[in-house]
């Protein structure tokens, strides 16, 4: 009996030693639905992996909680009369991870970096641009024509360090479809508020908070752990039990149940990302259709006829369960202050089967669609009910719903946009119009000019892109954003996309952690605080 | 009147001849010996029926995205009090009534079951009869291809296929199509039981009096295999290919689980169940437990008049 007692006594001992230890520490616990494959910063440009590698590296700009643009790296900059000499002026003192100071000649080197080959994030820095070093913590950077938006995807565009790089022989970046990780994809040296501890592609990262960061850090964390966990049931668990303190995203069917327990709750709001459909408008005949010899998609009135066809409140209500706002623009409201003056059309099947009828097919038509299935909330269940939607019009749709790996292989500029009508979702990564108009809403010309290389379907109107250029360089902004204005309306007009929504966010958060919800569904852990 | 009069002993005397063998025979007594098997029996024929007439049972056709109500969706079931007429079972996130899909869904994966047992059936019985009757090298190259498909789970096997029919046509494939894929994968992953089975069958039958004797009148090969020595195999071929058919609705239902299998909008049992996983988290319990049950019930039916047929054409357990 006492041997018994004396060892419960002692067990006990151990138990609450156990549970004391960690209580030191503060380790903030994060899952999300997807992993984190490669820790080089130039590798894939996709919100998540983002935000990763945001908590090791940093840019010149940051982003603060609102999105707006701060100093980062670089403590200010200053813009010359012509708008062709931007100088950026780099913060002093501030050391790499492996105690390397962080110089004019890291910027110049991760400017040729990021506009190599195999590497995602061309687009961040024009590759007319020149690098020029002035001193150690200057930099000027020349471009061909004016840019007032140059640095607005700085935030994302993190700084390596040259020496770390040549000397680990990783000075070029590596392309995503790499098989063999390189050093930079196994290993990172940034200046950010954590320092990678050990990472285990697919499996689990630690992050260790950084002590000689360059500013007063807000988090009162000293560890992050990372884990995947793709399922949506799994996750849930693992944040109900405890197991874990964050999660991202918690599925739309299980935010009640999370909400109702005292341990964790759900942080929503709107986020930046508009879901949106697109048609193949370039083709002469469409890939996957049974009208022959003709695109029906050329035809705006078809276009407005399936507008016209979507019930976007009944998707919002029933397939999002209210957690969505139905979009006339391809651009969330957030972030284009004229986005009330547009209304979608109205609900109006009857409409859209007359419109049908005077476009030549009383019958309707076949046509194949394209979804993803993992990568939107709800996205394959939003195209299920576009597809029943659209049947009663007459439109047969053939829904190809698969996992977005397969998907944007087949969709995107590398899979030659082999699609006739998709789903997509586009959150611009400067936070302005421009990027849409460019990107989504250019004619693609695809030999000369990266424009419009997200338009997958090639919806294209010249003067639309005439406004784009001249919305680039205009810096006034009351005038811009009447231009803005009168693009979005050209392409509202002629039915080029159906907006959808601007979907919700979702993470899941213990109770014991306070944190900041960025509107671009960023998790950024450097602001979070745990008890 | 006077025609049925005049016809009916025609009938009796030509029906009998095997009904009432049949009825005579072992196999019926055992039949009604094991209760087990009758409702196992009844069970199967509910199922066959039910996939049958989907058409004329079910409120709804679930393939016609026409005929989702999308205000309809997540509906419990009709005893809840939230149900409603006429959605039995309830209804899943996109208002497909839950009964209608299983029946429908039902009718997929039978239909997949046994064409993929017709299919694997024919390649094994055809390899067997093959390499048990020539011998030498044909039987060889056979059996030794047999073996090696044998070292891995069938359920692999019919993943690979999948994914390099998949691979070759290309991802825009039709639902016809990917029911095509699947029978041939699961065909592919299951004909090395017919074929071994068969094959010993006919090394015993082969050496055997009537074989030699229909060799000396000169009969051609062919017709000795499939004319005298086919009809003796089908006994353990039978058996192989009903407990094959609970295995080929399995192996159907696990792939489409999994998402390589039938798409959202035409689902069997599998992708029902799939789909209704996302949901068990949120209290909408309906939307995966009657397809799985109903998955369950029917496998578990076929795998029990499988295994009474066994016994009862196994001369040695009488």
């Amino acid at each position: 009996m006492t041997i018994r007692t004396r060892y419960l006594a002692v067990s006990a001992a151990v138990l609450l030693a156990g549970t004391a230890l960690p209580a030191m520490a503060t380790t903030l616990r994060y899952a999300n639905q997807g992993d984190l494959k490669s820790l080089d910063p130039y590798t894939l440009n996709e919100t998540t992996t983002n935000a990763h590698l945001g908590h090791v590296y940093e840019g010149l700009t940051r982003r603060g909680k609102d999105l707006a643009v701060q100093p980062g790296l670089a403590e200010k900059w200053e813009i010359s009369d012509d708008g062709l000499t931007w100088r950026f002026f780099l913060r002093k003192g501030v050391k790499f991870h492996n105690g390397n100071p962080f110089t004019a000649d890291d910027v110049v080197f991760s400017a040729t970096r990021v506009r190599a080959p195999g590497s995602n994030f061309q687009t961040r820095v024009p590759s007319s641009a020149e690098f020029v070093k002035v001193d150690d913590y200057t930099v000027d950077v020349k471009l061909k024509s004016p840019n007032p938006i140059l640095n607005y995807q700085w935030d994302t565009w993190y700084i390596m360090d040259k020496e770390w790089a040549e000397a680990n022989n990783t000075a070029g970046p590596t392309p995503a479809a790499a098989t063999t990780p390189s050093y930079s994809a196994l290993n990172a040296n940034g200046t950010g508020a954590f320092k990678i501890e050990s990472h285990q592609p697919g499996v689990k990262t630690v992050f260790k908070a950084n002590p000689d960061w360059w500013t007063k850090p807000e988090h009162n964390l000293d560890e992050i752990i990372f884990t995947p966990i793709n399922s949506d049931a799994t996750r849930v668990a693992a944040l109900l039990s405890g197991e874990v303190d964050v999660i991202e995203p918690v599925p739309l069917q299980d935010i009640a149940r999370v909400n109702g327990t005292p341990n964790a709750q759900v942080m929503t709001g709107p986020e930046l990302r508009t879901i949106f459909l697109g048609f193949d408008q370039t083709r002469d005949e469409l890939l996957y259709s049974n009208v022959k010899g003709k695109n029906p998609f050329k035809d705006p009135k078809v276009r407005q006829a399936f507008f016209q066809a979507i019930d976007i409140e009944t998707i919002k209500s029933r397939v999002m369960r209210g957690l969505a706002t139905p979009s006339a623009l391809m651009i969330a409201p957030e972030l284009f202050p004229f986005s009330k003056d547009f209304v979608r059309p109205k609900y109006d099947p009857e409409g859209a089967k007359k419109l049908l009828a005077d476009a030549g097919y009383p019958n309707g038509f076949e046509v194949g669609m394209d979804c993803p299935n993992d990568r939107y909330v709800n996205d394959e269940a939003i195209c299920q009910a576009v597809v029943g939607m659209l049947a009663r019009v007459g439109v047969k749709i053939n829904l190809m719903a698969q996992p977005k790996a397969q998907y944007f292989a087949k969709v995107l500029k590398s899979g030659n946009y082999q699609t006739s009508f998709y789903l997509l979702g586009w959150t611009p990564g400067t936070f302005d119009s421009h990027n849409v108009l460019f990107d989504i809403e250019g004619c693609r010309d695809d030999a000369k000019s990266s424009r419009g290389e997200s338009n997958l379907g090639n919806y294209c109107n010249k003067k639309h892109d005439e406004l784009a250029d001249k919305i680039l360089v205009e810096n006034d902004t009351a005038k811009r954003d009447q231009m803005i204005k009168e693009a979005f309306q050209l392409t509202t007009s002629e039915f080029g996309y159906i907006p959808l929504h601007q979907q919700s966010l979702a993470w899941g958060v213990s109770k014991k952690v306070k944190l900041s919800q960025r509107a671009d569904n960023s998790v950024l852990l450097y602001w979070a605080r745990k008890e | 009147m006077s025609d049925v009069s005049r016809v009916d002993p025609a009938v009796s005397s030509r029906s009998p001849s095997w009904l009432v063998r049949f009825f005579d025979g072992d196999v019926w007594a055992s039949f009604k010996r094991s209760k087990l098997t009758m409702v196992a029996a009844t069970l199967t024929l509910m199922f066959f029926l039910g996939a049958l007439l989907a058409g004329f049972l079910s409120p709804q056709d679930p393939f016609d995205p026409a005929q989702l109500e999308l205000m309809n969706s997540r509906l419990p079931p009709l005893w809840n009090a939230e149900g409603q007429s006429p959605f039995l079972l309830g209804t899943d996130e996109q208002g497909r009534d839950i009964l209608s899909a299983i029946l429908y869904g039902l009718r997929i994966s039978l239909l997949v079951g046994f064409l993929g047992v017709a299919f694997s059936a024919t390649l094994g019985i055809t390899l067997g009869l093959l390499a048990g009757y020539l011998g030498g090298i044909t039987d060889t190259i056979i059996m030794r291809i047999a073996d090696v498909q044998l070292t891995f789970p069938a359920i692999l096997i019919a993943l690979l296929i999948d994914g390099v029919v998949k691979a070759v046509l290309g991802g825009n494939l039709d639902a016809g199509t990917t029911l095509s894929v699947l029978v041939v994968s699961i065909g592919l992953s299951f004909w090395v039981q017919y074929a071994r089975t068969v094959r010993g069958s006919v090394m015993v039958e082969k050496s055997k009096d009537y074989i030699a004797a229909a060799r000396l009148i000169g009969l051609p090969p062919t017709a000795i295999m499939i004319k005298h020595i086919l009809p003796n195999v089908t006994g353990p071929v039978l058996v192989i290919a009903t407990i094959n058919l609970a295995l080929a609705v399995i192996t159907e239902a696990t792939l489409s689980f999994l998402g390589t299998g039938m798409p959202e909008t035409m689902p069997s049992l599998g992708t029902l169940i799939r789909i209704g996983n996302n949901y068990l988290f949120s209290g909408e319990w309906w939307i995966v437990a009657f397809p799985g049950i109903a998955l369950a019930a029917l496998v578990l039916a076929i795998n029990l008049l499988g295994d009474w047929l066994r016994d009862a054409l196994n001369p040695k357990l009488r």
